[in-house]
C-alpha cells in the first residue's frame, strides 16, 4: 500500500490565508518543508558566535559553541547530511523540528520588539546576525536576513506564534 | 454653558474645542488640554471628595501626579477606579463622580486592548523638563539612541505651569522628533527601575480620546527600557505644611495654582493668601496676581526675610470655612493675630525632588539641610545620572545646564560624543535661602494633616511616637502614612519632618521610608499586556492537531501542549467514551497520538556509556535494533523521568521522555556532559517535533500494520517485542516500535511531523475494518493504570525512588554507579515504611477521588494519598493507584479514603491488576 | 530583570537562563566511598552568602551553555 493520499502538511498550512492578509506594516510568509540539519563539531569558526553564513542555497546558522543549523532547500536533507558529516562531527536531521516564518515590511523590528527582549537594532543585529532566544514566550531562532527576518520556531509552537502575530500586528505604528 | 473662572485668554488649552462632562450628576464644560480637575476649576467645582477615615471635605490640592485628594471614580465610557482627576486628559462624554477612598472595578471584562514592548537605548531621558528636554537634546546630538519619556500629553514640564520658554520647548521637541534614533513617548510614566537599568513605563495611548478611541489600537502600552545610560530628569514636587485645618477645599499648592492660570487659563480661585518657606511661591503670586487674583497676604515662615512683599516669620494659625476656605487667620512672630478674608491659601512648604525612580534603581536619599529636603545621594552604583530639580536644583539655568551636561556624560559613557546645543537665557535671580519647616505652632494637632489621603495627623503620629516608635518605616506601619495611592508624595518629607520632630533628632537621621515599584499605579491590563486568554501561555498542538478537532475530541493541557483527552461521539459522556476507547484497544484496535513525547537524539562514541551514567538500568548493553525501558533519577534518588530508549547504531541512541519533561531531560543531560564529563563525547540534540507519532494498540493492530507497511515482516517471531524496524508505513519512511504502554500488542509508528496526517488517514482507513479507534491521554491512563505502570508527575513527586514504584527490577545492581545509586542505601531511602505504589479497589465500587487521603481505621494515621483513579472496562469496576506507607505489606487488607462525607474502605492490591502475567503483548 | 552575561551569546535577559545554584559542587569521584553523612552534604548543603556568590547558570533558551559568574547577592551586580 502507497500514500494514495499525500497529505504533507507544514506546521502554519492551517493559518496561511490569514498570515498573506496581513500586509503594509509588515509581511509574513511561512516557508515550509525546508531542509534542516543539527551540526555538532568542535573545531569550526565559521559561522562566528551570533553569525550565520550564506553559500549558494545553504545557510549556517550558529547556535552555539559547537552547534550549527544547516538550512537547505526543500528535499535537500541527503545532500546536506553527506555535505556535513565527518568523523568529528554529529549530524541529525531536524527539517520538520522547526518551520520558517520570514517577516518584512516597515514594521518588522516593531512587530518582533512586541515579544522579543533582544536589541534587534541594526547596529545590533546586522544582516546575517542570528540568536537564539524567546519570541512571544516561544523559543525560536531568528536570523537578519538582507530583506527582513526569518523566525525559526519549533513546529508546535508556530500556530501560536502565527496567533500572536495576527493579534499583535494591529498594533504596529510603522506604515500607518 | 459658562466656565466661570476660566480666564479670557492664555493658557495652553483649545478654546477652539469646547468638550461637555458630568461629575458628580451635573453636566460641565471644558476645553482640549484640560485635566478634569483644571475643568472642573473652571467652573468653580474646588470641593471634589471626602476624605477616607474622618470624611472631611477635600478639594484640588495640586495639578499632577502629586494629587492626595482628587480622586475619581471614572464611569464611562469604560469603568475605571482611583483615578486622579489632575492626570485624567479631558474628553468629551467623560463621566466621572468623586471618591471617597475607594473605587469600583468594572464588572465587565475590558474590550480595550493592551500590548507590550521592549525597547533598547543608549540613553534614557526620564522627565521632558527643561532638565530633561536639555539631556535628551544633548545625547541625541552624539548619535546616540535615545529615547525621552513624560508623563504629560506635551513636553515642557514644569515649564508648561510657569509658562516660561515653550518656544524654546516646541523647538527642542520637533528636533527630537525628527531625529532618526530618537524616540519621544509622551503620555508615559516610568514607574519601575530594576536592575542593570530594566525600566518598566506605562504609555497611555487611546484613554485620552474616550468613546473616540479606535477599538483596534492598544489603550495602553508597557514599555520595557533596557538602557545603557539614564538620566533622570524627574523634577520636584511641592509639599505641604502641618497646619490646623491645612486639608481644607481651598488650601492648595502654590506651584499648582500658578500651572492652573498659565497652563489651563483657569483662576483657582479670587483673593488668595500665601503661605511659604521658600522664594518660588513669589513667582506663583505674581501670576495669579497678574491673572487677577487679588493676593491678600503673603506669610513667610522665614523670620529674615526683607522684600517688602511678606510678612516675615509670619505663620497660619487656622483655616476658616468647611465647604471652602473663607479666611485664613495669620500669627505674627510675637503672637499677634490677624483675620484675612481668602478664598485661596496658597501653600509652599518646600520641594522634594522626585527620587522614587533613583532609590528603586538601589540610590540613597540623603537629607540635605540646605535644601531642606531628601535627594539623591550620588552613590547610585547603576549607569545613571540625575539632573534638575531631581537633584535638588530649582533655578532654570541651572536645570537648563545640568540637563545639558548631563546628557552630554551620559552620551559619552555610552560611547558616543554630543555636540552642544543651544539653551535659552535664563537669568536665576538671588534669593533667600528656604526654610525647613514641618508643624506651625499653635494649632490642634488633631487637624494638622501630614498625609491628607490617609487622614493622618500630627496627633496620629504623635501617637505613634508615643508608643516607642522610632522609625520611619514603623510610623509608616502604624499611621499608615505614605501609604495611599499618591505613595506619600506631598506627604512623605512632611511626615518624616514631623516624626523628627516628635522625637527631637534630625529629619535627616531620621531618612524616608523606602520607595518600590510602581511608582503609579498601574492597571493590571497594562501589566498583561498581550499575554490574555490564549496567548496567556504558548499553546503547543501536534501536526495532528485539526484533525482530532475534527474528530471532535475534548483537550487535555499537559504542560504547554493541547492533547486529545476522549473522543465522545454523540451523546456519550466521558465515562461512556472513555470505556469504549478502552474496549477497543483491549478487544480491537485503537490509535493515539503519541507526538507530544520527548524525543532525543543521543550518539557519539561514548553515548552508552552516558546513558549508564544518567539511567538507573544499564542501557551499553542493548543491541542496535532493540529498544528498553528505563528510569532517570536525580542525585538524590528520585525518579526524575522515564522513557524509552532505543540504540539506532553503535553510536547513536533515540531517547524518548515524557510530555512534561522533554526539555528538562535534554538540560539534564547537557548540564552532566558540559560540568562534569566533558571528557565524554557525546552529543545530544531535540528532535521531539522532527517526529510524529502514532501508538497502535490491540490485538488487532498487527494487521492494520500489515495493511499498511506491506514490507514489513509484522509476525510475532520477524518482529519482537522491544525491537524497532526502519520501513515503509502508508508509502512514508517510518520508524516502527514494538513498545507497549497498555499491556496490549501495540505499535509506535513515526513520521516526519509533516507527514503526520497521511499516517493518520491510512491507519484509519486499514483499520476501519476492525473498527479503529482514536483514544485519547485519558483511555491511555486507563491502560496504563491497570498494567500498573506509573506516570512520572502523577503517581511520583519528586519524593519517590524506583524501588517506592516496584521499578527495582530496572535498577542496576552491576553498575559501579550511576545518578542516584549512593543515595538508595540511605537510610532514609531503605526504610521500610516508605511510601509505595499499590493498587486499590473501592469496596463499594466508588470513584476515588484523586489527591484523597488515605488512613488506617482507629486511630487515624495518615498512610499515603491517591494518585490515580479510574473506572475500568477490563476489570468491570473501579480501582486506582496510591503511595501508601508500607504498601506492599498492606496487600489484602482494608484503608480507609477519606471523603467529603466520611470514610470509605478500599483494599490494598498489587499495582498491576490487567493481565499480570503478561499474556497479551505478543497478540 | 537582569542582564545576565553569557560568554557566548553576550547580555540578556535573566528570563533566558535556568539558575544552577552554587558553582564547584563537584559530583564525588566515588560516591559509594561518602559516608551518608558526607553524600548528605553533597546533595543538600549549599552556600547561602549575602554578598558575592559563585553561581552557575544556563543560557538554556540560547546556546544552551553552562557557565559561572560571581554575583553579589545583595546588589545582583555580576562581578565577574
Ligand atoms: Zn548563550
Amino acid at each position: 500500500m502507497t500514500a494514495d493520499r499525500n497529505l504533507r502538511r507544514s506546521p502554519l498550512h492551517g493559518v496561511r490565508d490569514r498570515l498573506a492578509t496581513l500586509s503594509g506594516a509588515i509581511t509574513v510568509a511561512e516557508v515550509p518543508f525546508l531542509a534542516q540539519i543539527n551540526l555538532r563539531i568542535t573545531r569550526r569558526s565559521e559561522p562566528r558566535p551570533g553569525g550565520s553564513t550564506s553559500d549558494g542555497d545553504v545557510d549556517v546558522l550558529w547556535l552555539g559553541p559547537d552547534e550549527f543549523l544547516v538550512v537547505g532547500p526543500p528535499g535537500s536533507e541527503q545532500r546536506l547530511i553527506s555535505a556535513y558529516s565527518g568523523p568529528e562531527a554529529s549530524v541529525v536531521d531536524v527539517s520538520a523540528q522547526r518551520t520558517a516564518l520570514d517577516l518584512d515590511g516597515p514594521g518588522v523590528r516593531e512587530l518582533l520588539a512586541f515579544g522579543c527582549s533582544i536589541d534587534l537594532h541594526p547596529r545590533v543585529f546586522a544582516v546575517g546576525d542570528c540568536a537564539q532566544t524567546v519570541l512571544a514566550h516561544t523559543p525560536v531562532v531568528l536570523q537578519r536576513r538582507m530583506s527582513g527576518f526569518r523566525v525559526l520556531v519549533r513546529s508546535s509552537f508556530a500556530a501560536h506564534l502565527a496567533a500572536w502575530i495576527l493579534d499583535a500586528s494591529p498594533d504596529l505604528t510603522a506604515g500607518h | 454653558m459658562t466656565q466661570p473662572y476660566r480666564l479670557e485668554r492664555g493658557g495652553l488649552v483649545d478654546r477652539d474645542t469646547p468638550l461637555s462632562f458630568r461629575f458628580d450628576g451635573r453636566e460641565y464644560q471644558g476645553f482640549r488640554g484640560d485635566t478634569l480637575a483644571s475643568a472642573l476649576l473652571a467652573n468653580g467645582v474646588l470641593r471634589v471628595a471626602d476624605s477616607l477615615r474622618l470624611g472631611r471635605p477635600r478639594g484640588v490640592f495640586s495639578a499632577g501626579i502629586e494629587e492626595p485628594n482628587a480622586i475619581v471614580q471614572i464611569e464611562e465610557p469604560f469603568p475605571e477606579p482611583m483615578l486622579t482627576a489632575t492626570t485624567v486628559e479631558l474628553y468629551g462624554g467623560l463621566v466621572a463622580r468623586s471618591l471617597r477612598g475607594h473605587g469600583r472595578l468594572a464588572g465587565d471584562p475590558d474590550p480595550a486592548r493592551y500590548d507590550s514592548t521592549h525597547a533598547h537605548c543608549d540613553v534614557l531621558v526620564i522627565g521632558a523638563g527643561p532638565a530633561g528636554l536639555a539631556a535628551a537634546a544633548t545625547a541625541a546630538s552624539s548619535g546616540a539612541r535615545v529615547i525621552l519619556l513624560d508623563d504629560q500629553p506635551r513636553p515642557g514640564g514644569s515649564l508648561l505651569g510657569t509658562g516660561e520658554h515653550l518656544d524654546w520647548v516646541d523647538t527642542v521637541a520637533a528636533e527630537l522628533a525628527a531625529a532618526p534614533e530618537t524616540r519621544v513617548l509622551t503620555r508615559t510614566t516610568a514607574f519601575g527601575y530594576y536592575d542593570d537599568n530594566h525600566v518598566i513605563a506605562v504609555q497611555r495611548r487611546t484613554g485620552h480620546l474616550g468613546a473616540l478611541a479606535p477599538a483596534h489600537l492598544s489603550r495602553e502600552g508597557v514599555w520595557r527600557i533596557r538602557a545603557r545610560q539614564v538620566v533622570l530628569a524627574t523634577g520636584a514636587h511641592e509639599r505641604s505644611l502641618a497646619f490646623a485645618d491645612n486639608d481644607r477645599p481651598g488650601v492648595m499648592l502654590a506651584g499648582a495654582a500658578r500651572t492652573y492660570v498659565n497652563r489651563y487659563g483657569v483662576l483657582p480661585g479670587r483673593r488668595a493668601v500665601v503661605l511659604t518657606t521658600n522664594d518660588s511661591a513669589y513667582a506663583a503670586a505674581r501670576d495669579l496676581a497678574a491673572a487677577g487674583v487679588e493676593i491678600a497676604t503673603i506669610a513667610d515662615l522665614r523670620p529674615g526675610v526683607q522684600n517688602g512683599e511678606a510678612l516675615p516669620g509670619w505663620a497660619v494659625a487656622r483655616v476658616h470655612g468647611e465647604e471652602r476656605v473663607s479666611a485664613v487667620t495669620l500669627r505674627s512672630p510675637d503672637g499677634a493675630g490677624r483675620e484675612v478674608d481668602a478664598d485661596l491659601l496658597l501653600v509652599s512648604g518646600g520641594w522634594n525632588p522626585v527620587g522614587a525612580l533613583y532609590s528603586q534603581a538601589g540610590g540613597r536619599l540623603a537629607y540635605d539641610p540646605e535644601l531642606g529636603a531628601f535627594r539623591p545621594d550620588g552613590g547610585c552604583r547603576q549607569n545613571l545620572f540625575v539632573a534638575g530639580a531631581a537633584g535638588g536644583s530649582y533655578h532654570l539655568g541651572v536645570c537648563l545646564a545640568e540637563g545639558a551636561a548631563m546628557g552630554g556624560r551620559a552620551a559619552d559613557a555610552a560611547g558616543f560624543t554630543a555636540r552642544g546645543i543651544v539653551l535659552p537665557e535664563a537669568a536665576d535671580p538671588a534669593g533667600t535661602p528656604p526654610a525647613a519647616v514641618w508643624t506651625l505652632p499653635g494649632g490642634d494637632p488633631a487637624v494638622q494633616f501630614a498625609d491628607l489621603q490617609r487622614d493622618v495627623t500630627v496627633a496620629d503620629l504623635a501617637r505613634a511616637t508615643g508608643t516607642g516608635m522610632r522609625s520611619v518605616e514603623h510610623v509608616k506601619r502604624y499611621t499608615t502614612a505614605g501609604t495611599a495611592h499618591d505613595q506619600g508624595r506631598t506627604g512623605g518629607t512632611l511626615t518624616s519632618g514631623v516624626v523628627a520632630e516628635l522625637l527631637g533628632v534630625e529629619v535627616g537621621a531620621l531618612g524616608t521610608t523606602t520607595f518600590r515599584p510602581p511608582y503609579a499605579p498601574v492597571s493590571f491590563a497594562a501589566l498583561a499586556g498581550r499575554d490574555r486568554g490564549m496567548l496567556f501561555d504558548p499553546v503547543r498542538v501536534t501536526a495532528l492537531h485539526g484533525r482530532h478537532e475534527s474528530h471532535g475530541a475534548l483537550f487535555e493541557n499537559v504542560g504547554q501542549w493541547k492533547r486529545p483527552w476522549y473522543y465522545p461521539r454523540d451523546g456519550e459522556d466521558m465515562a461512556g467514551a472513555v470505556l469504549r476507547e478502552c474496549r477497543a484497544a483491549r478487544e480491537g484496535v485503537a490509535m493515539m497520538d503519541a507526538s507530544t513525547l520527548g524525543k532525543i537524539d543521543v550518539q557519539g562514541p561514548d553515548a552508552g556509556d552516558f546513558l549508564d551514567r544518567l539511567y538507573t538500568n544499564m542501557i551499553s548493553t542493548l543491541k542496535p535494533g532493540a529498544i528498553r525501558y528505563g528510569v532517570m533519577c536525580r542525585p538524590d534518588g528520585m525518579v526524575f523521568d522515564d522513557g524509552t530508549v532505543i540504540r539506532l547504531t553503535d553510536e547513536r541512541f533515540l531517547v524518548t521522555t515524557t510530555t512534561g519533561n522533554a526539555a528538562a531531560v535534554l538540560d539534564w543531560m547537557e548540564e552532566w556532559l558540559q560540568t562534569e564529563w566533558p571528557e565524554l563525547r557525546v552529543r545530544c540534540t531535540s528532535v521531539t517535533e522532527h517526529w510524529a507519532t502514532v501508538a497502535l494498540v490491540g490485538p488487532r493492530s498487527r494487521d492494520v500494520l500489515a495493511a499498511v507497511a506491506p514490507g514489513l515482516d509484522v509476525s510475532r517471531a520477524g518482529f519482537g517485542f522491544m525491537t524497532w524496524r526502519d520501513t515503509e508505513v502508508a508509502g512514508l519512511s517510518a520508524r516502527v516500535c514494538r513498545i507497549s504502554f497498555s499491556g496490549e500488542l501495540a505499535y509506535e509508528i513515526n513520521v516526519s511531523w509533516w507527514d503526520a496526517l497521511t499516517l493518520w488517514e491510512a491507519l484509519l482507513a486499514a483499520g476501519a475494518a476492525h473498527g479503529i479507534t482514536p483514544y485519547g491521554t485519558e483511555t491511555m491512563h486507563v491502560l496504563r493504570a491497570e498494567k500498573g505502570y506509573p506516570i512520572i508527575g502523577q503517581d511520583t513527586d519528586g519524593t519517590v525512588t524506583p524501588h517506592d514504584l516496584g521499578l527495582g527490577w530496572a535498577v542496576s545492581k552491576k553498575k559501579a554507579d550511576f545518578i542516584g545509586k549512593r543515595s538508595f542505601t540511605r537510610t532514609d531511602t531503605a526504610r521500610p515504611d516508605r511510601k509505595q505504589l499499590v493498587g486499590l479497589l473501592p469496596d463499594d465500587g466508588g470513584l476515588l477521588p484523586e489527591g484523597a487521603h488515605l488512613v488506617t481505621a482507629a486511630p487515624q494515621r495518615v498512610l499515603g494519598h491517591v494518585t490515580s483513579s479510574y473506572r475500568s472496562a477490563a476489570l468491570g469496576r473501579t480501582f486506582a493507584l496510591a503511595l501508601l506507607r508500607g504498601g506492599r505489606d498492606l496487600i489484602g487488607q482494608t484503608v480507609w479514603a477519606t471523603l467529603d462525607d466520611g470514610l470509605v474502605p478500599v483494599t490494598v492490591t498489587g499495582s498491576v491488576l490487567y493481565d499480570p502475567e503478561g499474556t497479551r503483548r505478543d497478540g | 530583570m537582569m542582564l545576565i552575561p553569557c560568554p557566548w551569546c553576550g547580555p540578556r535577559d535573566e528570563s533566558e537562563f535556568h539558575y544552577g545554584g552554587q558553582a564547584g559542587v563537584a559530583y564525588p569521584a566515588d560516591p559509594a566511598a561518602l559516608s551518608d553523612a558526607e553524600w548528605a552534604r553533597y546533595l543538600f548543603f549549599r552556600d547561602n552568602p549575602k554578598g558575592p556568590f559563585r553561581e552557575r547558570w544556563s543560557h538554556s533558551a540560547g546556546c544552551r551553555r553552562w557557565f559561572s559568574l560571581v554575583r553579589d547577592t545583595v546588589t545582583n551586580e555580576v562581578l565577574s
